[in-house]
């Protein structure tokens, strides 16, 4: 089915059971441990070998010589795989860096062998009598110092122009012109990369935690010179991703070669501390923004620029992406530039580019307000656009900023705080509030699934979709429930399995409403299908409450599978609506935050959260995706961050005790408050992503209540007591 | 981790003397530090002694006050022992502070002691680093060093001891009991219990080989506001960017020790006494011969803060 037109009225607007607040149909699994991840899968065929990989001890170079002879003649040791031995390997298409080093290395723990043995245990201390002989070169490890080698890129991350903004900021009567730094972030999600790989021939199956099966599956038959028909990846639950499991990974890799010398199955789990610098990050970011106004308030000139690195042949941050869209104003630039550094691989995590974007964005804006003396909402509100500004032909194809601004406003008691900072106290602590816009754009991508009905009247469908703990098995479910017009008890689905038909797969925030449509689609399949088999002539059919109804004839559901089960795959593909329509999702952040004004501790006291993201098919699990994302927002503002060892070129911090996340303990009470809508141009579905949205602007919420709180403005994340302590004010 | 015998001790003596008597030999209680490192092949112990089970897991009061301590008394429960949450609170306050639930319910007071910095460069075999590997350079100085120390280090290891529960004893003057290999035993004060690094971060207490902790004596109980304050960058289950033990009178007199800036909790005499005179200069006199860097130099200034911040809390208690 292709999407071209605006959806109109479809059996989803029902709204019996798509829309509802429904409990996760894969959580009595989950909490009784009947859930398999990928490394607990037991249905493999053969003995189990446990693999456990070394990773560089070095950043940059070449490995001069492995000696692997102490750890093969180590108990349970049954081969070690290094890139002596692994067989000519390919790169992934998604992989900048390789998955296994050797002889050269290109960043820190990029993996160098795999050792497998009987047990875990003996494979992780034979990994440690590895002795490799490293010739360490020097490497680019500073992002200030490499800006300015830095270089614009082609397509659509080069800059942009509209208007004359060198003139109209020069001409602004108010201006912003400030620089605004974001750190280096880890994923840190609770399942590390994990796989087990078996052989069975010439063909291979992985058992594996990964977001995009198809990109995988294609990304590991290259890395192995093998056909794609010779793989299998299933990945039914994944313990979170957040862009970090988007990619084949060395754990896949590593297993698969593990396996095949040990001509036995393989697991491997990516121990903790090498998460990190093995894996991908998202990539700081250096920021420039510029904005001119009116003294009435009114932008004039916008200008965003950013700086950020990876590794050569590696990608940008692409941080100025909110910018081009978010407010009005007739002059506007944006500029992005990427430096080479040898740190490890940076990529996507959660809503990559808006994220670091906004944290930095909507503090300037703040600024920008106090200059003006405007209320922050009231100034977002006066700049929005319900058009793309830099080509005003194209509307928004649903816009609800303003009513998230003024409706949070309205909840929160924005009107209790006081535009003048340091002013309130309670106790020791000072207490402020921050606003922030979210936004983030809506990704289609095609997506295909099958649908079965069984002669009981059940529906089982089957897609690679994989769910990252977001719930898409709940609202896939859902969605074939409205459509089939079956309960959702009826309705089994079975995801993340390379066997199955390729989806959009998890990330972007794409996952939701594109992973539906897909089902949707071969729903529209199926119906006809059962129609037909009930030999319902033409005329529009209902289905609903297990039955099905044309005209004035009806049946059940089931019977009409009762001579054999009736099947129907489809792949829902997008026009070019996404063209002519901007399609993007929106939010506003408020935030209270509390400083000590002794030590500067700064704590999250209430959040609240307001979006409009088309239809939310469901709002439980909805809400959880947004308050899981404010809760990261929350780390990025005040402690996540990888430090950068600039001399051994490597994040230092690289396990869970030195990359500080939020606890409990500093997670407040947060709302979520989501918008009635429904996009009709971007899919039958009529929805749009929410699981990154709830992140973007969170940050830069936090930083403008800790500076409405102390009167203290910081514009290098995190923020941190260090930072700001001597600007806090005496103490007796 | 590498491979390594185990047996459990018979009695303190036993244990002491196997410990001494066995190259290679280390004390196991809780193990929520030793294991992490042993996996790490931080610590390469050859044979792990379990001091479990020897009865050290009692809290008895002293002839004529205070409080005597097994070494093996888990941190949940010394934290919830009634007498010292009425005459020790700081100790309760500090305990509760570290860790977790869950690894509060497994650390012992010993163990507590003796666990070992959080330096992440130590953590990291890859790194040199004089306390993993004497003579192989210290990467935290010049490297990140945020949490690291800012007084009481040296050139060759700028790391802290991470421990809460030993800066509230500390400021509580406790003392620490052992029994050697040969069955003697001997109180060391708390004050002499860890050493400086200088140019040998590898050694890190007063202990000799094979000597084993039995207990901690508390003295009689100290009057005055008992208060452990604890700062970090999220709310909890962090290690102290610094930390503030302190017992102070209704005088404005009192202890002070400082957490998180020095390889042993940071106490000094002179800096008590200065405490009715304000912050400033308790925190001059415990810093004054700091060596602070570029990344840990707010270290000093939040002590100052912080202890400011204990003072005025004890001041309207
Ligand atoms: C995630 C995490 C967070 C933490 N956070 C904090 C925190 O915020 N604050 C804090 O203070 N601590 C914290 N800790 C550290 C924790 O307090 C220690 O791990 C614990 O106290 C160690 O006690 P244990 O009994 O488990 O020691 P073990 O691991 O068993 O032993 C530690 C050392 O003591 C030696 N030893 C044990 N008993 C004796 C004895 N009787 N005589 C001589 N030597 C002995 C062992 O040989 C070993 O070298 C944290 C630990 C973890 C894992
Ligand atoms: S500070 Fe001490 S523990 Fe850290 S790297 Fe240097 S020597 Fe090692």
């Amino acid at each position: 089915m292709k999407f071209e037109t605006p959806a109109g009225t479809n059996p989803i607007d029902r709204m019996t059971v798509v829309g509802k607040p429904t409990t996760r149909i894969d959580g009595p699994l989950k909490v009784s441990g009947g859930a398999t991840y990928a490394y607990e899968h037991q249905d493999v065929p053969g003995k189990m070998a446990y693999g456990y990989i070394l990773g560089s001890a070095v950043a940059k170079g070449a490995i001069r010589s492995i000696d692997t002879s102490r750890a093969e003649r180590a108990p349970g040791v049954v081969a070690v795989v290094t890139h002596r031995n692994a067989g000519k390997l390919g790169k992934g298409k998604n992989n900048t860096a390789k998955l296994l080093a050797g002889p050269e290395v290109q960043h820190y723990h990029q993996a160098v062998a795999v050792v497998v043995a009987e047990t875990f245990e003996q494979a992780r201390a034979a990994a440690a009598m590895i002795d490799v002989d490293y010739a360490r070169d020097g490497g680019r490890f500073d992002l200030v110092a490499a800006k300015t080698d830095a270089k614009e890129q082609p397509g659509s991350d080069a800059p942009t122009a509209v208007g004359d903004f060198e003139g109209a900021f020069a001409g602004a009567p108010v201006q912003v012109d400030q620089t605004y730094t974001t750190p280096d972030h880890s994923h840190a999600m609770m399942e590390p990369h994990a796989t087990i790989a078996a052989w069975e021939s010439d063909k291979l199956t992985v058992w594996t935690s990964n977001q995009m099966i198809n990109w995988s599956l294609k990304d590991l038959a290259a890395t192995m010179g093998m056909p794609v028909e010779k793989l299998r990846l299933i990945s039914p639950y994944i313990g979170g991703g957040f862009g970090g499991k988007l990619f084949l990974r060395a754990d896949a890799l590593m297993a698969a070669l593990g396996a095949r010398a040990a001509k036995r199955p393989v697991k491997v789990a990516l121990q903790r501390p090498l998460m990190t610098n093995n894996t991908t990050h998202r990539p700081a970011t250096l920021q420039r923004i510029r904005l001119g106004c009116t003294q009435d308030g009114k932008i004039s000139a916008i200008g965003h620029e950013s700086w950020s690195g990876d590794l050569e042949g590696g990608g940008l941050e692409v941080a100025v992406q909110q910018t081009k869209l978010l407010y009005a104003g007739a002059n506007r630039m944006t500029a992005m530039r990427l430096a080479v550094l040898d740190l490890p691989e940076g990529n996507a995590m959660r809503a990559p580019g808006e994220a670091p974007g906004l944290m930095a964005l909507e503090i300037a804006i703040d600024e920008m307000a106090e200059k003006l003396a405007m209320d922050p909402v009231a100034f977002r509100v006066l700049n929005d656009t319900q058009v793309d500004p830099e080509k005003p032909e194209r509307p928004f194809s649903q816009r609800n900023l303003v009513r998230c601004l003024q409706d949070g406003a309205e909840r929160f008691g924005w009107s209790r705080r006081k535009a003048k900072p340091g002013q309130v106290r309670d106790g020791r602590w000072l207490v402020g509030m921050g606003v922030a816009a979210a936004f983030r754009n809506n990704i289609n991508g095609k997506s295909g699934a099958r649908v079965r009905l069984s002669s009981s009247g059940e529906v089982t469908v089957e897609t690679d979709m994989t769910d990252i703990g977001t719930g898409t098995y709940t609202i896939i479910a859902q969605t074939a429930a409205e459509m089939m017009g079956v309960p959702l008890a009826k309705v089994v689905v079975k995801l993340g399995d390379s066997s199955s038909p390729v989806s959009a797969g998890s990330g972007g925030q794409w996952g939701a409403n594109s992973s539906t449509a897909g089902v949707y689609a071969a729903c529209v399949k199926l119906r006809e299908a059962v129609v037909a088999r009930l030999g319902f002539g033409p005329g529009e059919a209902v289905f609903e409450n297990g039955k099905v109804h044309v005209g004035n004839r009806s049946a059940d559901i089931a019977s009409a599978a009762k001579s054999g089960e009736i099947v129907a795959e489809d792949t829902m593909e997008y026009g070019d609506l996404a063209k002519k329509f901007q399609q993007s999702t929106f939010g506003a952040h408020f935030v209270e935050v509390a400083v000590d004004r002794y030590t500067g501790e700064a704590r999250v006291r209430r959040m609240l959260a307001v979006c409009a993201a088309g239809r939310i098919l469901n709002p439980m699990a909805a809400r959880s995706q947004v308050i899981g994302a404010m809760t990261m927002g929350v780390g990025g503002a005040l402690m996540e961050e990888l430090a950068v060892d600039k001399r051994f070129g490597f994040f230092v911090n690289h396990d869970l005790a030195g990359y500080e996340v939020p606890v409990h303990a500093d997670v407040p009470h947060q709302d979520v408050v989501f918008i009635d809508e429904a996009d009709d141009k971007v899919s039958p579905m009529k929805a749009k992503g929410v699981g990154e949205l709830g992140l973007c602007g969170v940050g830069a919420a936090v930083a403008n209540a800790v500076y409405n709180a102390t009167g203290v403005r910081i514009r290098e994340y995190p923020i941190t007591l260090d930072k700001y302590l001597d600007r806090l004010g005496e103490v007796a | 981790m590498r491979p390594f015998t185990y047996e459990r001790a018979a009695s303190a003596q036993d244990a002491a003397a196997k410990a001494a008597a066995t190259p290679g030999a280390k004390f196991i209680a809780g193990g929520t530090n030793l294991l992490d490192l042993m996996k790490l092949e931080i610590e390469t112990p050859t044979h792990l002694i379990d001091v479990n089970g020897l009865g050290m897991d009692k809290i008895e009061p002293i002839d004529g006050g205070g409080l005597r301590i097994g070494a093996l008394v888990r941190n949940t429960d010394l934290a919830s022992d009634k007498r010292v949450r009425s005459d020790y609170g700081v100790l309760t306050r500090a305990l509760v502070a570290g860790a977790s639930g869950q690894l509060r319910n497994k650390a012992t007071t010993a163990g507590n002691l003796l666990q070992r910095t959080r330096c992440p460069y130590f953590y990291d075999v890859n790194m040199p680093c004089n306390k993993r590997k004497p003579g192989s350079g210290c990467a935290a100085i010049g490297g990140f060093s945020r949490q690291l120390g800012v007084v009481g280090t040296s050139d060759a290891c700028i790391a802290t001891h991470p421990s809460d529960m030993a800066v509230a004893m500390r400021v509580l003057d406790a003392s620490v009991e052992t029994i050697r290999p040969d069955g003697t035993t001997r109180a060391i004060p708390i004050a002499d219990f860890h050493v400086l690094p200088g140019q040998t971060p590898q050694t890190e207490t007063a202990l000799e080989k094979g000597e084993m902790i039995i207990s901690v004596a508390l003295p009689k109980p100290r009057g005055g506001t008992h208060i452990y304050r604890k700062v970090r960058d999220r709310a909890s289950y962090a290690f102290a960017l610094v930390s503030v033990a302190a017992v102070i009178g209704r005088d404005g007199k009192g202890a002070v020790a400082i957490g998180g800036v020095a390889p042993k909790p940071w106490r000094e005499a002179e800096a008590d006494a200065l405490l009715p005179k304000g912050a400033g200069p308790v925190a001059d006199r415990l810093f004054a011969d700091a060596a602070p860097r570029e990344d840990n130099a707010f270290k000093i200034m939040l002590a100052k803060r912080t202890i400011a911040s204990v003072i005025a809390e004890a001041r309207d208690a």
